[in-house]
């Protein structure tokens, strides 16, 4: 018998790493215990997205959205819902803001606000099962382009939709392909770039894991397209689920004869492989990622040749991201005005003219709603960070978003209500990047945010070439010393002249782009690192050296009668008061960690 | 399977549709019995079962089977809503039993005729 209620629990790694799986089978032993086996069937899906409240449970076909499972939750839930038909109110999402929780995971604004195109089956199909796919229409797309269209054709199409790389530098897809077709070689490869290292992103990840097809047919498209017969995808080692449900899709794709010889009945030949990369920052890069797949050691090389030309073996290699492997089915399957109506500009003449489609961002820090999100290219950041973010969290002041990961640059709020596309963003000094978004807020100081990001690309830095390998080890020097009170104004200015060497004389787009970083806090938080070299003082409070913590003995004695709770939690033994008393804290011994500060009921410790 | 057709993914996709459209919430047809503690005592989970396999054996895709709390008329349990998209309002039937079930479900589920002599009320509430 078919069944009435279905459960789609999330299986993406963040929920699992929340125990999803142990819900699954708490679902599964209560719903057999209460005989519903043959009415309720429990289905695991890829990553829904909303991570910051996971594990989370979809139930439809009514669309109840679930949050924050716990095991013991599973028996009372099911009683309550599947029997007796009442949501269970203590377990819906309600918004940090409001007080009505919001039952129906269509009006929860995180969702609301999303267009999803790349991510159009996540939550509704289970990953691990081809059938799933194919009937969201899945190789639908394959199957047009085999029966009805030349490569030319597909290039074209492809060409007129507008998609621009996702990875990061958004270079024309459609052109890309046409470049490798031509380029000159008795064999082609195709690569999908899953080497996603960007600190807070994890798109890549997601989108493997909640819809591995959609990324093997865009691969299957593309080398139908430029003449290809084998392809890999690079995928990180630390990636286990998305590794997992990536080898279960090929080998489905496989058993079904959608990779191999002869596929759908056509003359047309491809085979997917996968190499699992050992998580250097640097394999993201094009070049580096051939040459690790070749078994050598993952550098960069100098680019006067392009990859198109000779890549992976010396031979002619299209090389594409997770996310726009993804978007091709659909845009075969809809067509390129149906994409290109989405988005900003406009690409009918000129193939940078514009954003097309959707992006895929994962959005961290300091939002009350972090997870990944898809939105329309050309939604301002505004709306992305306050609609479907849900604000900043404990309703603190933002301060900056951090687009592009560690090579894109630091947005301040006056720039909130720019649009979110290719050309705007890297005016502004950032990038679109890969589609990382950390959100910063009052507490964080931008000259340490600059400076953790920086740390990421020199230990990530492969040391081929020297503007990056020694520029941004002197640059974090230099970082280091002004966030340790130590820093004078020329070295402001010495940041800012090996800032832009480094960009000019890098060998690849990682020491290119390793700056950002700096440069945009340098352009539009400049006060605060002023504030550290002339006043030696931390406006955020975050750079331990410069910071002290006194405690305001009237309002310890007043207020607080000399509680005592700081001293007892203070590791260094550095405060000294009796109960009653009013405390002190004895600069010597302080080590700046401010546990005394989170723990005073009475507000009585001071930053300065 | 061997090697796949364009005419065996289709086969495939058709196969796998219906439950698929169920997931996301579409449907031509809501059906929701009301399973409160009246309702199970009165024998709502009996309805539930056979409404499931009345849809079942008429192969019907385009139905949602839901249920819900109780109604407020404990006296008139088992009941069920159904909903007809297009249709200006839901209709409870009242008082079921199995012979009933499968009387609406021919009448008003497959030609859009409610069954008035079991309805308590039309239009009387909505559910989504």
């Amino acid at each position: 018998m078919a069944y009435r209620t279905y459960l789609m629990v999330c299986a993406g790694t963040g929920c699992v790493a929340n125990q999803s799986m142990k819900i699954k089978e708490r679902l599964e032993a209560e719903v057999h215990k209460r005989g519903l086996q043959e009415e309720v069937s429990v289905v695991t899906t890829g990553c829904n997205g909303f991570c910051a409240v996971g594990p989370l449970m979809v139930v439809q076909p009514d669309g109840i959205f679930y949050q924050l499972l716990k095991e013991t939750d599973i028996p009372y839930l099911v009683e309550e819902h599947l029997i007796k038909g009442r949501p269970v109110k203590e377990l819906l999402y309600t918004p940090p803001t409001e007080k009505v929780p919001i039952p129906k995971m269509s009006d929860i604004p995180f969702f609301a606000d999303q267009t999803l195109l790349v991510l159009r089956n996540r939550g509704l199909i289970n990953p691990e099962k081809i059938d799933e796919y194919i009937a969201r229409g899945g190789y639908e797309a394959l199957a047009k382009v085999l029966t009805t269209m030349t490569p030319d054709e597909v290039i074209k199409e492809i060409k007129a939709s507008g998609l621009r790389g996702r990875g990061g530098g958004g270079f024309p897809t459609g052109v890309k392909w046409e470049t490798c077709k031509h380029a000159a070689g008795d064999k082609r490869y195709v690569i999908c770039n899953a080497d996603e290292g960007d600190p807070g992103a994890f798109m890549d990840r997601s989108t493997i894991e909640s819809d591995p097809h959609a990324v093997l047919e865009g691969m299957l498209i593309g080398a139908y397209a430029i003449g290809s017969s084998e392809g890999y995808v690079y995928i990180r080692n630390e990636y286990p689920i998305a590794l997992e449900r990536l080898h279960v899709a090929i080998t489905q794709a496989r058993e079904y004869g959608l990779l191999g010889t002869k596929i759908l009945g056509k003359d047309f030949d491809f085979d997917i492989r996968v190499v699992r990369g050992a998580g250097a920052f640097v394999c993201g890069e094009s070049t580096a990622l051939m040459a690790s797949i070749e078994g050598r050691p993952g550098e960069p090389r100098a680019k006067y040749v392009h990859t198109v030309e000779r890549g992976l073996w010396d031979k002619p290699t299209c090389l594409n991201n997770v996310e726009t492997w993804a978007n091709v089915p659909q845009i075969m399957l809809r067509g390129s005005q149906w994409f290109s109506s989405i988005g900003t500009g406009d690409v009918s003449n000129d193939p940078w003219g514009g954003s097309k489609g959707t992006k895929v961002f994962s959005l961290s820090g300091k939002v009350n709603n972090t997870g990944l999100i898809e939105v329309p290219m050309g939604i301002t950041l505004r709306k992305i960070i306050f609609d479907i973010g849900g604000g900043i969290k404990e309703g603190k002041k933002f301060k900056a978003v951090q687009t592009g990961g560690p090579s894109g640059g630091f947005i301040p709020e006056s720039l909130l209500d720019l649009s979110v596309d290719y050309e705007e963003l890297t005016k502004v000094g950032s990038m679109m990047g890969s589609g990382g978004m950390v959100v910063t807020d009052e507490d964080n100081c931008m000259v340490d945010m600059a400076k953790y990001f920086l740390s990421f690309t020199q230990t990530e830095s492969c040391g081929k070439c020297i503007p990056c390998r020694e520029g941004t080890k002197r640059m974090l020097d230099i970082l280091e010393k002004i966030t340790a009170g130590e820093g004078t104004e020329e070295d402001l200015a010495l940041l800012e002249e090996l800032s832009n060497m480094i960009v000019e004389s890098s060998l690849c787009a990682l020491g290119g782009s390793a700056p950002n970083p700096v440069l945009t806090t340098l352009k539009y938080f400049r006060e605060e690192y002023e504030a550290h070299v002339k006043e030696k003082k931390c406006p955020a409070h975050a750079c331990r050296k410069l910071i002290t913590y006194a405690i305001d003995p009237a309002i310890c004695l007043d207020k607080g009668h000399g509680c005592h709770v700081c001293a007892k939690n203070c590791p260094d033994g550095a405060i000294v008061g009796e109960t009653k008393q009013a405390h002190a804290i004895d600069p010597m011994k302080c080590n700046k960690c401010g546990i005394c500060y989170d723990v005073c009921k009475f507000d009585a410790i001071t930053v300065e | 399977m061997g090697k796949m057709t364009i005419e065996d993914l289709a086969r495939i996709r058709d196969a796998a549709r219906y439950k698929i459209a169920l997931r996301q919430g579409a449907g031509r047809v809501k059906i929701n019995v009301h399973m409160g503690t009246c309702g199970i005592a009165a024998g709502a989970r009996e309805i539930l079962t056979t409404v499931m396999k009345e849809i079942e054996s008429r192969d019907l895709h385009d139905v949602i089977i839901t249920n819900s709390g109780c109604a407020g008329l404990c006296s008139q349990e088992p009941m069920m809503t159904v909903e007809v998209l297009g249709e200006p309002a839901p209709v409870k039937y009242v008082f079921l039993t199995a012979d009933k079930v499968k009387k609406i479900i021919d009448s008003h589920v497959l030609k859009g005729l409610a069954v008035k002599e079991y309805a308590l009320a039309l239009g009387s509430e909505t559910t989504r």
